[in-house]
């Protein structure tokens, strides 16, 4: 998939996550909105797994360890064919198994989260696995920034590191935000860079919100040989929505109808103009 | 029946988990083990150095170790993660729960030094309330053998049961009773001795302190039918019926705190489905502190003395 085709992949996700989220009524609005370009990258340009491949142990593995972020991986794996989309009609719904964090009854799911800290050392598990099989796999994780405050994330980049688990990468969605306030207000987490570093991992920083330049990041992986690595992707709670965007409410916040298509207005907006660009080139 | 289960010397059941992982690791190349730096005390190393590639180290990090352990065994591994009894469950609980059990995960969580018989290290290690917590994971098997060979064979068994076990075993040295080729087979209660006047259901350690009581009960003219439960769960609901029906009237033995251990299991099944009284052999709520295993056995009640007076007890209760 080309940039152009990445931006406007963004912009359609952004739609539907929206879509979905006002239909049930529920969701982790401002964190989806938050991930999708990252989701967008690693599913259409970097990962290797498909509908296709999915039962093939040599399969690239994403494993959302910031679990309520579900909505933006519910609309990815739907686009890429694992289930219909109008699935997502039942989200959060009674009986539905598109619930509120990710679970493996969903075709496309690799591990069950929500409870935050975990995800980081299933994937170190999994990439750790792989190397001892010489399976040339590689093993994503999107952590949150708040999540970041669980001490067992910490003792995972420690084994990881130990490990040198170059196949293993973790991007950081780092939007500054949680749900009680700015992070820096709640539990600082800088300087983040330094100390992931110092934990023996290699690290880069990256604008989370541009497909390209996530692009060049995750297409160019391990960043350093022998090293996990740490992407640092830096985000914007609620992006693309300029209402929402760093707005805290936006967290599990649902638009009304009224907000709900001046949202939808502001993105095939930006639509058209992608559309237009396309043309104009 | 009684008179068959003799022992035949002492050896601590931690060592039959250390020989079972390695026999473990022989039949199945997919086994590998996890320790948080606890090689020496789980008896781990002759695995390691038979598999070197097999076992991963992860240091003092239990939470990391049960998330790793999930992620290999997504990785078609069947991960035997050995750490005590405390540091296997009730700090690692949320990792158990979300990680293991609800993404039904192929772990083996083999804890040692479980319960008072630890000794020394007192209470903080000394942990009573394990089985419960895990027994109440859905999708968890909990198993608490009584002897060296049984927790061999135990350790053996598990690698060909898919899904989380938690494997629960400890530190002293302890009579050896079972024989070694006994098979194992989980889920299946063991019948250690016929008897008709009072049902002993009991695990672990005190499989050897129920024997030992119905011996001395059998030379006062009563007769005890003694079942080792070590599957805790899934339980022999039917064995524990058809004794229950013969005997009516029931001693549960545990190392463990009397709240939501077997007594309990058994418990619930007797209220369900044949209500009879029962008496509880184990610990009543409260932390352990050092001793000697058998002074720490004597003071929480869990001595051979302990089981003598509960089935003098239910059997004034028995309708
Ligand atoms: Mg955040």
């Amino acid at each position: 998939m080309t940039t152009r085709e990445l931006k406007i992949k963004s912009v359609e996700y952004r739609k539907k996550i929206l879509k979905y989220i006002c239909n049930a009524g529920a969701g982790h609005t401002g964190g989806s909105l938050s991930i999708i370009d990252i989701l967008n990258v690693l599913y259409n340009r970097v990962m290797n797994v498909s509908p296709d491949n999915f039962d093939d142990p040599g399969r690239d593995r994403y494993v959302q360890s910031k679990g309520h972020s579900v909505e933006a991986l519910y609309v990815v794996l739907a686009d890429k064919g694992f289930f219909p989309e109008e699935d997502l009609l039942t989200l959060c719904r009674y009986q539905s198994p598109y619930i509120g964090h990710p679970t493996r009854k969903v075709r496309g799911m690799e591990q069950n989260t929500g409870g935050l800290g975990h995800g980081l050392a299933i994937c170190a598990g999994n990439a750790l696995a792989a190397k001892k099989d010489g399976l040339p796999l590689r093993v994503y994780t999107v952590l949150g920034d708040g999540e970041m405050a669980e001490g067992s994330n910490w003792e995972a980049l420690m084994m990881a590191a130990h490990y040198k688990l170059d196949n293993l990468c973790a991007v950081l969605d780092y939007n500054k935000q949680q749900i009680t306030g700015a992070n820096a207000d709640v539990i600082g987490l800088e300087p983040i860079r330094k100390k992931i570093e110092a934990f023996g991992w290699a690290v880069c920083e990256v604008d989370g919100n541009d497909v390209e330049a996530l692009t060049e990041t995750l297409e160019n992986l391990p960043i350093e040989q022998g090293k996990p690595s740490f992407v640092i992707a830096h985000t914007v709670k609620g992006k693309g929505i300029s209402y929402m965007e760093g707005v805290l409410k936006w967290h599990h916040g649902v638009p009304s109808p009224g907000q709900y298509y001046a949202a939808i207005n502001e993105l095939d907006t930006a639509f058209q103009a992608l559309t237009e660009e396309k043309i104009g080139v | 029946m009684l008179d068959q289960w003799v022992s035949t010397g002492k050896k601590a059941t931690r060592d039959g988990f250390g020989a079972g992982l390695f026999e473990a690791g022989k039949q199945h190349p997919e086994v590998v083990a996890l320790c948080a730096d606890l090689v020496g005390s789980l008896k781990m190393e002759a695995f390691i150095e038979a598999f070197p590639e097999r076992f991963f180290q992860t240091g003092i990090s239990e939470a990391n170790m049960m998330g790793i352990a999930a992620g290999l065994a997504t990785g078609g591994k069947i991960p035997y993660t050995g750490t005590f009894a405390n540091f296997s469950t009730g700090r690692v609980y949320d990792q158990l729960r979300q990680s293991i059990a609800y993404s039904d995960k192929n772990v083996k969580v083999c804890a040692s030094h479980a319960g008072l018989t630890l000794g020394e290290d007192g209470a903080t290690h000394q942990i009573l309330e394990d089985i419960g917590m895990t027994k109440m994971l859905p999708g968890f098997t909990v198993i608490n053998p009584c002897d060296y060979n049984q927790t061999k064979a135990a350790t053996m068994a598990i690698a060909e049961h898919h899904g989380p076990v938690y494997l629960r075993f400890g530190r002293p040295s302890w009579p050896v009773f079972i024989p070694e080729s006994l098979p194992f087979e989980i889920g299946k209660a063991l019948l250690l001795s016929e008897g008709t006047d009072v049902s002993i259901f009991a695990t672990g350690h005190l499989v050897w302190n129920a024997l030992e009581a119905a011996r001395s009960l059998a030379a006062e003219g009563i007769s005890c039918e003694v079942i080792n439960i070590h599957t805790i769960k899934p339980l022999d609901e039917e064995a524990v019926l058809d004794s229950v029906s013969k005997t009516r009237c029931v001693v549960t033995a545990e190392e463990h705190n009397r709240f939501g251990g077997l007594g309990d299991s058994i418990a619930q099944v007797l209220t369900r489905r044949f209500p009879a009284p029962q008496e509880y052999v184990a610990v009543n709520d409260t932390f352990g502190e050092s001793g000697k295993p058998d002074e720490l056995l004597d003071k929480y009640g869990l001595g051979i003395k302990d089981v003598i007076a509960a089935v003098k007890t239910v059997l004034t209760r028995k309708q």
